[in-house]
């Protein structure tokens, strides 16, 4: 009956129970669905980055032999609402986003006509048929410009390209007055791509006799997905079914409902057939969110010794032509972290956002905190350089100290808890920070340019909700329910939606865990608003800490009624009992005992066979609401060579000690801190999503956006501090986010340390070769 | 056009569109979905399959190239239900994520086993150049094409 008792599972590099699948090439992404009689819809985008369309004529696509129906932004707007933007929150100017524009194109990708015909080909051959003649206006892609009186306004209604203005933080006016010194800097962290590998795209399938819609979504939230199209398409919620199958990577640009699948939806429902909408990747660099893309002129107000005393952001962020779903929150983010891992009095941003003829921005691992991160790790270098101080020792001086926890900023954020020392002392341990600085002295001499860059990050994850928001994204609880069968094998049902990240394993291991069973014992189910009823999705680091705690609750509560029946069965005291390895054991008398497989097929008896007021069943449903946000910290360091001849950038090594709090599965979450470092190091050195003047993009394909490649990464050195957080039952932190956050001002820091004797001060992201070299060369004369 | 060719070691003859990509062939007609499309120019290898034994880009190809060719694709690899070693090498190092450019980087890397000399990560690195992932920051893969060379 009994088996050897397995290993602890938390904290146990367990393989990951997805992987055999999607090894066999089995897995079941969107574009693999194929149902009978289903029609493919393409959509034709806009050359122009602003014009007005003149004449829209489709009549021969109409035509073409295989085509169904051709429609325009007219014809649609005749039975479409606007689509959903900025959460539908009061005070914000939401400019109307149809589906397919009306009259007028505002940015290069712009939905213009939808085709739906017989196969992918047709589809592409009408859409080469329609033509239409555009006006062409001015354009504006730089936000500072777009500020201008002088600038083409993009949204007649709002009369500027004012977005919103807001203020976060304190007084920083007469703190700044006061100061001894006030330092200045303007940085930029720029438009990229999040670039998933797997492009998006949907299935929708209406079946009228049923009265029921399926959407198969390339998504990593069903159900705030089920939500949002049951509001815009007027459909009953409870009659449709959003299913992310295989979601091959979203990193933040999958959470918004976006023009074109709710268009299939609506599309589906209107003919009655099923039909899929697949993006190709040259659509995907222009039509799916972009991201980051803030500048901030920045004010700090130190003493000699390098205290931060006041620090002032006046934030430009681009939110594009149009609202996306949660566009607005960013900068709203970037402004509550903006004090980063450090105890600063006196803090405010004033956030400016503009319209511009780009990409509407929205979500990108790290939203908003990379870009606080970014700012205020170069803002900590500048005031080490102007006041001849060495970088670490001004980190040090502001960095809040571990007894000085829930700590709460000006800017209104609650740090939970945390020991930023830990992190910071271990990787100058590991790093060898004397050692590498006399190295980088000993290179010096010799004509060879090493810079160390550190970069010490705090954030948050795992957002609660918030307080009356009603909108997109505002509801922090998460779900879980964990049965036992009449076998003794257990099936979880949880609200987020992974997608990579592991989470199906490390359910399972955190079940598991509870009943001393193995993961395999364990089965969990996500992703199909059919099968799990309540949820909302897996962004902002949440999955494992507002998941992943729902289901520890959860597990817990089965656990106790199971002791509870095994002690009815057992005839004896509940406190008695001790569960080990799959059996409830005496503890007075270790010969008696009752498997859990027993137990758990008599749990299916009826009331009377069970303890006085137990229901049938070992099954638990908890739906966990964090008290705060957790916060993440960690520190970054990197050694990076550049090369003066050729301004190229080479990291010779790279240090990462995060602290994700409890770790379930250590593998796991180093594989998430690689993938983030790896889009970290991108941002840092390659990545850019840059415009022409006339609102061309520049990069349009990933043969011009260079998404790194393995010969471009180094191999990182990452290791992991747990504190556990005092706002979750699991103690974790999140973890998904600290590569990319860390990485961009840690290798961007290594870089202008490589090149300050050569009196490059600054430098924007990418840190290109072209960039370096240019730079080095205007030092020089 | 009518072609003939071998996939995975099964016989398949077809009547195809002279312009039909080798990878739609694949995938929409053979209903072989674990070939995937994660660009349109050539340029992430996810549809990376064997053509002749040789690795190619099954976007690059059109389906009328491969007549009289022997295609193997990823769903070609896992004999009778058990992992390739490279496939489970895969999984012991968690080489994936959200595994859509699994396929293709087993596809590409499968060339580098069985050699006499097993390459150092530079030199995998090297060879994957023509594979992106966004999810492993390819440590992972590194180490996981080289513990399966080791071993071949
Ligand atoms: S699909 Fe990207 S290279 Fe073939
Ligand atoms: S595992 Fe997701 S792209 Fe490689």
């Amino acid at each position: 009956m009994r088996r050897d008792a397995p290993p602890d599972l938390i904290g146990a590099r367990v393989p990951r129970v997805e992987d055999p699948r999607l090894l066999a090439g089995r897995g079941a992404y969107v574009d693999d669905l194929q149902l009978p009689g289903m029609l493919q819809l393409d959509i034709l985008r806009s050359p122009h980055a602003h014009a007005r369309i003149c004449e829209l004529d489709v009549s021969m696509a109409r035509a073409l032999p295989g085509v169904v129906a051709v429609y325009t932004g007219r014809d649609l707007a005749q039975f479409l609402k606007p689509v959903p933007s900025a959460g539908g929150m009061q005070g914000f100017n939401a400019p109307p986003h149809h589906v397919l524009a009306v009259d007028r194109v505002r940015f290069v990708g712009e939905g213009v006509a939808a085709v739906l015909a017989q196969d992918r080909y047709i589809a592409r051959d009408a859409r080469e048929l329609i033509n239409v003649t555009y006006d062409v206006l001015p354009a504006v892609t730089d936000p500072g410009v777009a500020l201008t009186p002088q600038a083409p306004v993009l949204h007649d209604d709002i009369g500027s390209n004012r977005a919103f203005e807001l203020r976060i933080g304190n007084d920083t006016q007469a703190a700044l007055a006061a100061s001894e010194r006030i330092i200045s800097g303007r940085f930029i962290n720029q438009r990229v791509i999040p670039g998933p590998m797997e492009t998006r795209g949907a299935v929708a399938h209406f079946e009228p006799w049923e009265g029921r819609l399926t959407v198969w979504l390339s998504t990593q939230a069903p159900h705030l997905m089920k939500r949002e199209f049951a509001r815009y398409l007027d459909f009953p919620e409870h009659r449709l079914r959003v299913v992310a199958p295989d979601v091959g990577g979203a990193f933040g640009a999958k959470n918004n409902p976006y023009a074109e699948e709710l268009l299939a939806a609506a599309l589906s429902l209107k003919h009655g057939v099923p039909l899929k909408w697949i993006e190709e990747r040259s659509e995907h660099m222009l039509a799916t969110s972009h991201a980051r893309a803030q500048a901030v002129e920045v004010h700090a107000g130190v003493r000699a010794d390098g205290t931060v005393q006041a620090l002032h952001y006046r934030l430009t962020a681009d939110m594009g032509a149009y609202y996306h779903a949660i566009t607005h929150i960013g900068p709203m983010m970037t402004a509550a972290l903006m004090t980063g891992a450090y105890r600063i009095a006196h803090a405010a941003t004033d956030i400016i956002s503009v319209f511009t003829n780009a990409t509407p921005t929205d979500p990108y691992r790290g939203f908003g905190r990379a870009e606080a991160t970014y700012f205020i790790e170069r803002t900590m270098d500048l005031i080490a350089r102007e006041l001849g101080l060495d970088v670490l020792e001004v980190r040090r001086r502001n960095l809040i100290r571990p007894e000085e926890f829930p700590c709460t900023t000006p800017t209104g954020h609650v740090h939970e808890s945390g020991n930023f020392q830990l992190c910071l002392d271990r990787a100058l341990e590991r790093f060898d920070y004397e050692g590498t600085r006399r190295e980088q002295a000993r290179l010096r001499a010799a004509g060879r340019y090493l810079g160390i860059g550190i970069a010490t990050h705090a954030w948050r994850a795992g957002f609660p909700s918030v307080p009356g928001g009603k909108g997109y994204v505002t509801s922090g609880w998460e779900k879980s329910t964990v049965s036992i069968d009449a076998a003794g094998k257990i099936r979880v049902v949880i609200g987020t939606s992974p997608h990579g990240q592991g989470v199906v394993t490390t359910t399972a291991q955190i079940v598991a865990q509870q009943f001393g069973l193995l993961p395999q014992d364990v089965r969990v189910i996500h992703g199909d608003t059919d099968a799990v009823a309540q949820g909302n999705g897996t962004m902002g680091s949440r999955s494992l800490v507002v998941g992943g705690s729902a289901t520890l609750l959860a597990a817990q509560q089965v656990r106790a009624k199971a002791i509870r029946l095994a002690a009815h069965l057992l005839q004896i005291d509940p406190r008695q009992v001790v569960l080990e390895s799959a059996c409830f054991r005496d503890a007075g008398n270790s010969q008696r005992g009752i498997a859990l497989t027993e137990v758990a097929a008599h749990a299916f008896a009826g009331p009377r066979d069970l303890p006085d007021g137990m229901e049938p069943c070992l099954e638990a449903a908890v739906l966990f609401e964090p008290a705060n946000f957790t916060t993440c910290f960690g520190t970054h360091v990197c050694a990076v060579e550049v090369d003066v001849q050729t301004g190229a950038a080479a990291i010779r090594r790279y240090i990462a000690i995060d602290d994700a709090g409890r770790a379930i599965n250590p593998t796991l979450v180093e594989g998430q801190i690689h993938g983030g470092l790896a889009q970290g190091i991108g941002q840092a050195l390659m990545e850019g999503a840059s415009y022409d003047s006339a609102g061309q993009p520049l990069a349009a394909s990933l043969l011009d956006y260079a998404t790194p490649k393995a010969s471009d990464l180094p191999h990182f050195e990452v290791e992991l501090t747990e504190t556990p957080s005092t706002v979750n039952p699991l103690g974790a932190r999140g973890i998904g986010e600290a590569g990319a956050i860390g990485a961009p001002p840690a290798v961007v820091n290594a870089v202008l340390d490589a090149l300050a004797p050569l009196g490059v001060r600054h430098l924007d992201m990418p840190l290109t070769p072209q960039r370096v070299w240019r730079a080095i060369q205007e030092a020089r004369a | 056009m009518n072609i003939s060719l071998r996939v995975n070691g099964r016989p398949v003859e077809a009547v195809v569109e002279p312009r039909l990509l080798l990878v739609h062939f694949l995938r929409e007609r053979l209903r072989l979905t674990g070939t995937h499309i994660g660009c349109d120019t050539s340029q992430c290898g996810a549809c990376t399959v064997h053509l002749d034994g040789r690795a190619v880009k099954s976007c690059t190809v059109l389906a009328v190239q491969a007549d009289g060719c022997d295609i193997t694709t990823i769903e070609g690899l896992a004999a009778e239900g058990e992992l390739h070693p490279l496939q489970a090498a895969f999984q012991e190092q968690h080489a994936l994520q959200c595994g859509f450019c699994t396929p293709g980087m087993i596809m590409a890397s499968l060339e580098l086993l069985g050699r006499a000399i097993v390459p150092d990560d530079r030199e995998i690195r090297a060879a994957l150049e023509g594979n992106r992932c966004r999810c492993t920051g390819y440590q992972n893969i590194v180490a996981a094409v080289r513990t399966a060379c080791e071993r071949s």
